[in-house]
């Protein structure tokens, strides 16, 4: 019974282990994905005109044509100058009456704001670039951001995803991302 | 005389390579931990546009993928040059998109159902009709919670 046992040999162990560690280093893609986060509007058989009954001074006109040109606001517009525009129109600091309407709304923290009626559309041409198409998302995506950063900066003295999510949920009233997208158009 | 005293001809000990499939474990376990496999072989190719104000898909299991663009050459005789969609690890055609994402929604626990994210991988010049038609068949399907990849500029 005093017999001991063989030792088991642990010098292919690290033979092994080589190995899973190569097959693990093969498969392996060490990207996280990430992008652009959209929702789109749910799907309704008659497509209603929302256009109707909403003022044009309300409305943030983008198009992008088959060339990938921008016509914002029927001005040729470089896709650098886009940010600066949304963020004008989504702020209107000056209460300008070519900007848009704001109504007051009761937010906790804030109290009684002023919040804009303006809305973002954004059209784009069939042959437009999906390349050019996103660089347009981005752009009006990082003006509300922008703003609502800016917003978190001078009220809380934090910025915006560092706010709890009350907080983020009142700025999110004040500044709301309305961008809204027509279908394209059939025609040439 | 002096305390170090050149040893002449003694022969280095070999170094000792007990330790060595612990350090091969360590990075082992490293790999398995951040590590997602490879959910599909691509068939067509993809270069994501660039953008800035990125969010990160969090959960990868509640992530659903659809591939746009070239086919890849060797695919190039049979579906020619146009771009094309890839699901899973085929082309399919808009009218398939439907039933790929109420399989996909089958697939996952009813709790889950609600946070299901559609992740489009689009190459940056593929044109936008065809990924117009894929939003309005998405639209359908009601998987109206897209994201749209993009690598950092």
């Amino acid at each position: 019974m005093s017999r001991k046992m063989p030792e088991v040999p642990a010098a292919s162990l690290a033979d092994i282990a080589f190995m899973l560690l190569i097959f693990f280093l093969v498969t392996t893609t060490m990207d996280v994905d990430s992008g652009l986060e959209r929702r789109l509007p749910q799907w309704a058989e008659e497509q209603l005109d929302e256009e109707v009954d909403v003022k044009e001074r309300n409305v943030f006109v983008v198009l992008v044509n088959r060339n990938n040109d921008l016509l914002v606001e029927n001005e040729w517009t470089n896709i650098s100058e886009l940010r600066e525009k949304a963020k004008e129109f989504m702020a209107n600091p000056a209460d300008d009456v070519n900007l848009p309407e704001k109504e007051p709304k009761e937010i906790p923290f804030f109290g009684e704001v002023m919040v804009t009626k303006g809305v973002i559309s954004l059209s784009n041409d069939l042959n437009t670039k999906y390349g050019t198409y996103i660089a347009v998302q981005n752009e009006l995506v990082a003006a509300i951001n922008e703003l609502r950063d800016e917003l978190a900066k001078s009220k809380f003295q934090k910025p915006y995803n560092e706010l709890e999510t009350e907080q983020q949920d009142a700025i999110r009233d004040i500044y709301p991302s309305r961008i809204s997208e027509a279908e394209p158009k059939k025609r040439n | 005389m002096s305390k170090f005293r050149k040893s002449g001809n003694k022969e280095l000990p070999p170094i000792s390579t007990a330790s060595l499939p612990d350090i091969v474990f360590m990075l082992l376990f490293f790999f398995m931990v951040t590590t997602t496999m490879r959910e599909v072989t691509l068939n067509v190719k993809i270069k994501l546009p660039t953008a800035t104000e990125l969010s990160k898909l969090e959960k990868k299991s509640l992530v659903s993928y659809i591939y746009i663009g070239e086919p890849l050459k060797q695919w190039q005789t049979k579906y020619g040059v146009a771009p094309r969609i890839q699901l899973d690890d085929q082309f399919a055609n808009v009218s398939d998109i439907g039933n790929f994402v109420i399989a996909e929604r089958e697939a996952r626990d009813e709790a889950e159902r609600p946070m299901m994210i559609t992740s489009l991988k689009v190459d940056e010049n593929t044109k936008m009709g065809i990924v117009a038609d894929v939003k309005q068949e998405l639209r359908k399907a009601a998987a109206l919670h897209i994201n749209y990849s993009s690598r950092k500029k």
